[in-house]
C-alpha cells in the first residue's frame, strides 16, 4: 500500500537534522510480520503521533527504537546519525527515554530511589540522591512535573507514578521521549496535566513520540501524526491540517465487507441483561462503567472496540470469572448476584451461558493435555462424562470425536496433545465444546485471532448458526470486520463505557470508527456528527485520497 | 515449575531425559567414589549384589521400596496440583504414630483385620491431618506452603519426642519406646504367610504394607486420570486459569491435594510401626520424605515410574548396607548423596540436558526424513 | 536475687554464642533472597562449611586456613544452587532441598572415609579454634557490682567470629541501603524487569548476592565446628539452617529485626537446656520439646498473618525470563 504523505512542514533551522529517522524498519516475530519496511521521521522539538488500531505495529516499532529488539532489516538514525540500538541501555545512551505503558517502577522505593535506579553516581548512593532529589525538584520546576521525592512509588496515584517515569527519562537527560499509551489509566484531569507537561517538555527542545488509539489526544498534543496499520505506515499529517474523522477513517481503513448469506435475526426475549454494571480494579482504575445492555435470544451482538477498553473484564464478569464492584446481571430472567458464590463459572454454565475465551491457549483448554481432556473442560462435572466420581475416558473421548467431526477439526484425533494443534483447529474445537450444548447465552471472545482463513468462515458460519438456533450470542471482538460481519447490533466500548450503539445492518464504518476512537461525544463539545453518505453495502476497498463518496 | 516447549517427542521427554538425569547423578557419585579411594565398579557390583543377589536382599529392598512408594505418591499428587509437599517427613512420622495410638488402644480388644483396617485409617487420617494446617494456610491465606510444612516437619519430630518421653514410654525402660503390640495388631510380614504354607524363609521386614502401597499406586492413578477430581486437581496444576475459566476453585483443590499428600505419606507409618518395628519407636522416617522427593522426580509424578524409582531407591539402600560391609570406607551416607543428586539433576537441572537431547533428535530426525519440511503447528492466541 | 541474676547473666552469654551461627545464616538467606533468589539450603551450606573448617583446621592447625577454605567450600554449594536456579531456572526449592541433602550425606561420606570415626573429625587443640576473645580488663570491670559480669560474662569472652556476626549486621544494613549494589538488589528482587530495562544484568546481580550468601555461610560453618565445638560432628547443624531461616523471615528480611528474630530464637535454645527442670506456674514443669518447638511454631503463626504480615520479596522464586 502506497504512504500518503503531506509534506513535512519545513524545519526552522535547515541545518537541523530530524531527530528521529527510521528507515524501512523490518520485523517478524515466527509467523506474525508486525513491521513491514516502516519508514517514519520525527522532527527534532516536536510532538509526534503515532496511532494505529491493535496489532497495527506501533508499539513493536517503538520497542526496536528503545532497544527491546533488534529490527530484522532497516536502520535508525539519531540526529542524522546511523546508530545500532542492540538494548535499553543504548537507547539510554543514545538519548531515549520511554514512558512504558505498565510502569517500570520498583512500588517499594521512594520516588528518589526510583529515579536514580541505573544511573547513580557512585558506589555510595548518599550522593546520588542529594544529587537526584536536587534534579527532581528542577525538572519539577522547569516541566511542572510536582511530585514529594520521598514518596513510596507505590502509595502514589497512578498519575504521579506515571510522572516518576516521565522523571526518570529526563534525568537520564533524555532528548527524545517516547509514550507508549499514556492515558489508559488516567483519569481526564490527569490526561490534561500530562498534555501540560509534554507541552513543557516540547517548550525545551524535547522530542516527545506519543503513541496512542485515542484522536482526541491527537487533535490536543500532537504536531504531526502517523498512522499505521497492520505494520505498515499508511499515512502522515500534519496535526493541524487533518481532523479525527480522516484520521478515524485512515486508522479502520475500508475493507472489503464479508457479507455472509445469513437470514434476518429474528430475536425474542431478554436472555442475558446487564445493569449498571461496573468494576474497578487494584489499581483503582475504572474498567468498566455503568454499563447496561441487554441480548435477545437469536440475536447476535457485537461489541466492537479497541482492545484494553473494558471488553475483556466484561466477558470475565459475564462468564463468573471475575465479580463486579456493583450491578447486575440477569440470565434467562434469573438475577445472579454481582459477586461472591453466585457468579461463579461453574454455575452460569448451570444457568446455561457458556463461554469461547478471548485467551484460548491460557483459558480455553489445558495444553498439556490430550484434546479428549481438554473437550471436558468446564463439563467435566456433566453426568455425561462418566459415573459417580469416575470419568469414563470412552464417554469423552467419543464426544471429542463428534465435536472433532462437527467442526471439522483436524487431524481428528482425540489423543493428540492440544498443543499439537493450530490455532485454528484449537479455536473449531473450543467452539464446538461450547455450541454442543446448545446454550441459551453464548460469550464468544475473539474467535478468530490468529486463524487462517479457511476456518475464519466456518467458525462465523456456526455462530450465526447458534443464533439461529435460538442461542442470545455476545460477540467480542477488536477486527471490525467481524463484528460488521456477523452483528444484528453493534455496541461500541471507550474506557469501559459504552459509547455508540446502532443495528448492525445500518452501520456506519466511519461512524463505528469515530466512537472506539473517541472523537466524538467531546465533553464540551459538538456533539454527534452526521456520518457523510450512506454507507453502501459491500462497499470496496477504496483509496482513502480520493474524495470521500457524496450521496 | 519451569517447563519448556521442543519438539523433543513424548517417550524421549518422558523415557530418555530421566535416564540421562539419573547417570549424570551416578557419574558424580562415581567421582566421590573414586576421590576417597575406592573403585565406583565395586562399589555397583556390590550394590547390585546386596540387593538383588539373595531373597533376603530382595526382600529388604522391597520394604525399602514401600515406604519410598508411599512418601513418593505423596509428594506427587502435590506436585501435579501444583504444590511442593516437603512436609512428607512429619506426616509420615505422625501417621505413625496414629498407627501407634489406635494400636496401643485397641489391640486387646480388636481382631487382627478390623485392628489393620483401623490402622490403615489412623495413618491417613493422622499424616492428613498433619498436612491440613499448612493447606489451610496456602489456601486462604497464602502462606507458602514450602516453608509451612518444613516448620510442620520439626514440629513432628518435637511433638514425638514429648509424646514417646511422657506418653508411650514403658515405665522404668530407658529406651525410648512403648510396649510390644499384640499380636492382633500387626501387618502380616512374609516371613509369616510363608510359615503359614509351611515354606521357611528367614526374617525380614517385607510385610503385606507393600501390597498396600501398589494398590495406593492403582488408587492413585485412577484417582489422578480418571476421576473428576483427579482432572480438576491437574487442571489447576497445569493452567490455574484454564482451571479458574471451568469453574474449579483453587483452594479447595489446594486443601485436598495435601490431604490426599498427608495420608500417602502417614502410610509409611503403617509399614514401619505395624508392619516390621510393632511398637512405637522414634525416627522410623529415616529420611524417607525426602527419598520420596527423589522417587516423585525421578518417577515423573507417574505411579508407575514412582514404582521403578522406588525400587531403585530401595535397591541403593539395601545395596548401600552391603556395601558399607564389604567397603568400609564407603558408608550408607553415600546414598544419601546419590539420593540429593538425582534431586539435583530430576528437579533443579532437569532441563540442562534437554537442548543437546534436542538437538541430538534433530540430527536424527533429518537424517532420517531428508526433505521433510516442518511445518510449526500454529502459536495460538 | 543473686542466683537469679547469675543465671540470667549466664543465659545471655549463651544467647550469644547460640545466636552467632544463627545470624551469619540469617543474614546469608536474607541477602539471596532479596535478590529474589530463594534459598532453602542454608542447613546444607553451613553443614559443609563447618565440615571443611573443621578438617582444615585438623590438618593444618590453622583456623584462618580452615575459614578460607570453609568459605570456598560454602560459594561453590552457592554457586552450583545459582547455577540451576539463576542460568537454568530450575525450581529454587527443589535446588535447595537437594543441596541440603547432598551436604548431609557427602560429609558423612567423607568424614568417615577420611577418619574412620563415624563422621566425626578429630578433635582439635585450642590453637586450631577460634577461641574466646577476654575484652580488655575484664578481670576488673568484673568485680563491679551489676555490670561488672555483664561486661566480663556477657560482651567479653566470645569468639571473633561472634563479634564479627554482631558487626555484620550494621555492615549488612549498609550494603543494603546505602549502596549502590544494594539498591539495586532490592531493586531485582522486587522487579526484575526494571533492573533489566535500565540496562543492568539481572543475572550477576543475583550471582553476585548468591555468592555472598555463600561467604557468610561459611562464616557460620566455621564458628560452629571450631569456635562453639572443637570439631565436626554428623549433622550438626542440627536444624539451625532453617531456624535461621524462620528468623529471616520472622525480622521480614530486615537486617535489625532479623537479628532480635536470631536472638529471640537462641534465647529459647540457650533457655531451654536450663530451664530443664526448672519448676514455672507452680509445679509445671516446661517440658523440652515444647520450648524446641517454639521458634518453629512462631514463625508458622506468623506466616498466617497473625502477627503482623510477613511480605518477602515480590518477585522472589520466580526465575527471570526477559517478556516482551
Amino acid at each position: 500500500m502506497s504512504t500518503d504523505s503531506a509534506p513535512v512542514a519545513a524545519p526552522d533551522n535547515p541545518g537541523d537534522a530530524p531527530a528521529v529517522e527510521l528507515v524501512g524498519i523490518d520485523k517478524r516475530f515466527g509467523a506474525v510480520h508486525a513491521n513491514r519496511g516502516v519508514s517514519l521521521t520525527i522532527a527534532k522539538g516536536s510532538i509526534h503521533g503515532i496511532v494505529g488500531e491493535n496489532g497495527a505495529g506501533k508499539s513493536t516499532l517503538m520497542s526496536i527504537l528503545y532497544g527491546f529488539y533488534e529490527a530484522d532489516a532497516g536502520e535508525i538514525r539519531i540526529d542524522g546519525r546511523p546508530i545500532r540500538i542492540k538494548s535499553p541501555r543504548d537507547a539510554i545512551a543514545a538519548g531515549i527515554g520511554m514512558v512504558h505503558q505498565h510502569f517500570m517502577l520498583v512500588d517499594t522505593f521512594t520516588v528518589v530511589e526510583n529515579v536514580m535506579l541505573g544511573a547513580e553516581s557512585g558506589v555510595l548512593i548518599q550522593g546520588s540522591i542529594a544529587k537526584a532529589r536536587a534534579e527532581i525538584e528542577r525538572l519539577g520546576r522547569d516541566y511542572g512535573l510536582v511530585v514529594d521525592p520521598d514518596a513510596v512509588v507505590g502509595e502514589l496515584p497512578v498519575g504521579e507514578q506515571q510522572r516518576v517515569e516521565i522523571l526518570k527519562a529526563l534525568y537520564r537527560q533524555c532528548r527524545i521521549l517516547i509514550l507508549d499509551e499514556p492515558t489508559g489509566v488516567l483519569t481526564p484531569q490527569e490526561t490534561d496535566q500530562l498534555f501540560r507537561i509534554l507541552k513543557a517538555l516540547k517548550d525545551r527542545g524535547v522530542t516527545v513520540i506519543l503513541i496512542t488509539h485515542k484522536l482526541r489526544e491527537i487533535m490536543a498534543v500532537t504536531d504531526r501524526v502517523t498512522v499505521m496499520r497492520l505494520g505498515e505506515v499508511v499515512a502522515e499529517r500534519n496535526t493541524a491540517e487533518t481532523d479525527r474523522e480522516e484520521l478515524a477513517v485512515l486508522m479502520v481503513g475500508r475493507k472489503v465487507r464479508l457479507a455472509p448469506d445469513r437470514a434476518k435475526a429474528r430475536p425474542g426475549q431478554p436472555a442475558l441483561a446487564v445493569e449498571h454494571l461496573s468494576l474497578t480494579d487494584e489499581f483503582g482504575v475504572k474498567r468498566l462503567d455503568d454499563v447496561n445492555f441487554s441480548v435477545r435470544a437469536g440475536e447476535i451482538v457485537g461489541i466492537a472496540g479497541v482492545s484494553g477498553n473494558g471488553q475483556s473484564e466484561l466477558l470475565e464478569v459475564l462468564s463468573g470469572i471475575r465479580g463486579p464492584t456493583s450491578g447486575l446481571i440477569r440470565v434467562l430472567g434469573q438475577e445472579v448476584k454481582a459477586g461472591g458464590e453466585q457468579c461463579r463459572p461453574d454455575r452460569m454454565r448451570r444457568l446455561g451461558l457458556a463461554h469461547v475465551p478471548e485467551d484460548r491457549s491460557r483459558l480455553g483448554l489445558v495444553s498439556a493435555f490430550p484434546a479428549w481432556e481438554s473437550a471436558i473442560l468446564g463439563y467435566q462435572r456433566d453426568k455425561a462424562y462418566g459415573f459417580g466420581p469416575l470419568i469414563s475416558t470412552s464417554a469423552a473421548e467419543k464426544e471429542c470425536a463428534r465435536l472433532m467431526q462437527s467442526f471439522d477439526v483436524r487431524p481428528p484425533e482425540p489423543g493428540l496433545g492440544c498443543a499439537k494443534f493450530s490455532g485454528g483447529n484449537q479455536q473449531k474445537l473450543i467452539l464446538a465444546r461450547e455450541m454442543a450444548r446448545n446454550p441459551k447465552v453464548l460469550l464468544v471472545g475473539q474467535p478468530t485471532r490468529g486463524v487462517d482463513i479457511g476456518a475464519i468462515e466456518f467458525i462465523h458460519k456456526q455462530i450465526v448458526a447458534m443464533r439461529d438456533q435460538g442461542s442470545a450470542v455476545l460477540l467480542v471482538s477488536v477486527e471490525l470486520d467481524e463484528i460488521l460481519a456477523l452483528s444484528d447490533r453493534i455496541i461500541v466500548m471507550f474506557q469501559g463505557r459504552i459509547v455508540g450503539e446502532t443495528p448492525g445492518e445500518r452501520a456506519d464504518e466511519r461512524q463505528l470508527g469515530l466512537w472506539m476512537a473517541n472523537a466524538q461525544a467531546d465533553p464540551g463539545g459538538e456533539g454527534p456528527t452526521v456520518p457523510r453518505g450512506p454507507a453502501i453495502p459491500g462497499l470496496t476497498l477504496q483509496s482513502p485520497t480520493l474524495p470521500r463518496p457524496t450521496s | 515449575m519451569s517447563a519448556p516447549t521442543g519438539p523433543l517427542p513424548r517417550w524421549i521427554d518422558i523415557g530418555v531425559l530421566p535416564i540421562v538425569n539419573l547417570i549424570m547423578a551416578l557419574i558424580v557419585a562415581g567421582l566421590i567414589v573414586l576421590a576417597i579411594g575406592a573403585s565406583p565398579i565395586e562399589a555397583i557390583q556390590s550394590m547390585a549384589e546386596g540387593a538383588f543377589g539373595s531373597l533376603d536382599g530382595i526382600s529388604y529392598t522391597l520394604y525399602y521400596a514401600t515406604d519410598f512408594i508411599f512418601t513418593g505418591l505423596a509428594v506427587a499428587v502435590a506436585f501435579h496440583a501444583g504444590l511442593f509437599n516437603i512436609g512428607g517427613e512429619g506426616q509420615a512420622y505422625i501417621g505413625g504414630l496414629g498407627v501407634g495410638v489406635v494400636a496401643l488402644t485397641f489391640d486387646h480388644s480388636l481382631a487382627f483385620l478390623p485392628m489393620m483396617l483401623l490402622g490403615i485409617v489412623a495413618a491417613a487420617a493422622f499424616g492428613a491431618g498433619w498436612a491440613f494446617i499448612p493447606a489451610y494456610l496456602q489456601a486462604k491465606r497464602g502462606s507458602h506452603v514450602v516453608i509451612t510444612t518444613i516448620m510442620f516437619n520439626f514440629l513432628a519430630t518435637a511433638l514425638m519426642n514429648y509424646v514417646m518421653v511422657y506418653v508411650f514410654r514403658v515405665p522404668g525402660s530407658m529406651e525410648v519406646v512403648s510396649r510390644d503390640f499384640e499380636s492382633s495388631a500387626g501387618i502380616p510380614q512374609l516371613s509369616e504367610i510363608m510359615a503359614k504354607f509351611g515354606i521357611v524363609i528367614s526374617n525380614t521386614p517385607l510385610n503385606l504394607a507393600f501390597v498396600w502401597a501398589i494398590i495406593c499406586c492403582v488408587a492413585v492413578w485412577v484417582y489422578l486420570w480418571r476421576s473428576r477430581g483427579g482432572y480438576e486437581l491437574r487442571t489447576t496444576g497445569l493452567s490455574p486459569k484454564a482451571a479458574e475459566y471451568a469453574g474449579i476453585r483453587p483452594d479447595r483443590i489446594t486443601i485436598t491435594a495435601m490431604l490426599i499428600s498427608g495420608a500417602l505419606a502417614g502410610f509409611v507409618g503403617l509399614n514401619e510401626v505395624m508392619g516390621y518395628h510393632r511398637f512405637l519407636l522414634l525416627d522410623f522416617v529415616a529420611g524417607a520424605g525426602f527419598t520420596g522427593i527423589a522417587v516423585a522426580l525421578m518417577g515423573r509424578n507417574h505411579p508407575f515410574g514412582i514404582v521403578l524409582a522406588s525400587i531403585l531407591f530401595g535397591a541403593l539402600y539395601q545395596g548401600g548396607s552391603e556395601l558399607a560391609f564389604d567397603i568400609p570406607t564407603i558408608t550408607r551416607d553415600m546414598i544419601v548423596v546419590i539420593q540429593g543428586l538425582v534431586i539435583l539433576f530430576s528437579g533443579a537441572l532437569a532441563y540442562m540436558n534437554r537442548p543437546l537431547l534436542e538437538r541430538g533428535w534433530r540430527l536424527y530426525a533429518a537424517r532420517r526424513k531428508p526433505a521433510a519440511t516442518f511445518v510449526a503447528p500454529g502459536t495460538g492466541g | 536475687m543473686q542466683d537469679w541474676f547469675i543465671i540470667t547473666v549466664s543465659v545471655l552469654a549463651a544467647t550469644i554464642r547460640v545466636s552467632t551461627p544463627l545470624i551469619f545464616c540469617a543474614m546469608a538467606g536474607m541477602i539471596s533472597e532479596r535478590s529474589g533468589v530463594i534459598d532453602i539450603g542454608l542447613e546444607g551450606k553451613m553443614l559443609v562449611a563447618a565440615f571443611a573448617a573443621a578438617v582444615i583446621a585438623a590438618e593444618t592447625g590453622s583456623p584462618w586456613e580452615a575459614l578460607a577454605v570453609a568459605i570456598v567450600t560454602a560459594v561453590a554449594m552457592s554457586l552450583i544452587h545459582g547455577f540451576a536456579c539463576i542460568t537454568h531456572r530450575g525450581d529454587q526449592v527443589v535446588s535447595g532441598v537437594a543441596i541440603n541433602i547432598v551436604a548431609s550425606g557427602l560429609t558423612a561420606v567423607l568424614g568417615n572415609a577420611w577418619y574412620a570415626r563415624g563422621g566425626e573429625t578429630p578433635q582439635l587443640e585450642a590453637t586450631q579454634r577460634f577461641l574466646g576473645i577476654t575484652l580488655p580488663d575484664a578481670d576488673n570491670i568484673g568485680r563491679l557490682p551489676l555490670l561488672g559480669p555483664l561486661y566480663a560474662k556477657v560482651i567479653s569472652g566470645h569468639s571473633l567470629l561472634t563479634y564479627l556476626a554482631f558487626l555484620l549486621v550494621p555492615g549488612m544494613a549498609w550494603l543494603l541501603y546505602r549502596s549502590r549494589f544494594g539498591l539495586r538488589l532490592r531493586a531485582v528482587g522486587e522487579n526484575p524487569a526494571v533492573v533489566d530495562t535500565a540496562g543492568i544484568s539481572v543475572a550477576f546481580l543475583r550471582y553476585r548476592a548468591v555468592m555472598i550468601n555463600g561467604v557468610l555461610c561459611g562464616f557460620a560453618g566455621t564458628y560452629l565446628s571450631i569456635s562453639q565445638s572443637a570439631g565436626f560432628l554428623r549433622d550438626m547443624t542440627a536444624g539451625r539452617g532453617f531456624i535461621a531461616l524462620a528468623a529471616m523471615i520472622f525480622g521480614k528480611w530486615r537486617p535489625l529485626p532479623t537479628l532480635f528474630a536470631c536472638l529471640l530464637f537462641g534465647f529459647l535454645d540457650a533457655g531451654s537446656s536450663r530451664l530443664q527442670g526448672v519448676p514455672l506456674f507452680g509445679r509445671w514443669q516446661v517440658p523440652v520439646q515444647l520450648i524446641q518447638a517454639l521458634p518453629y511454631a512462631l514463625t508458622v503463626i506468623l506466616l498466617a498473618g497473625f502477627i503482623g504480615k510477613a511480605i518477602p520479596p515480590k518477585a522472589i522464586g520466580r526465575p527471570y525470563v526477559k517478556e516482551r
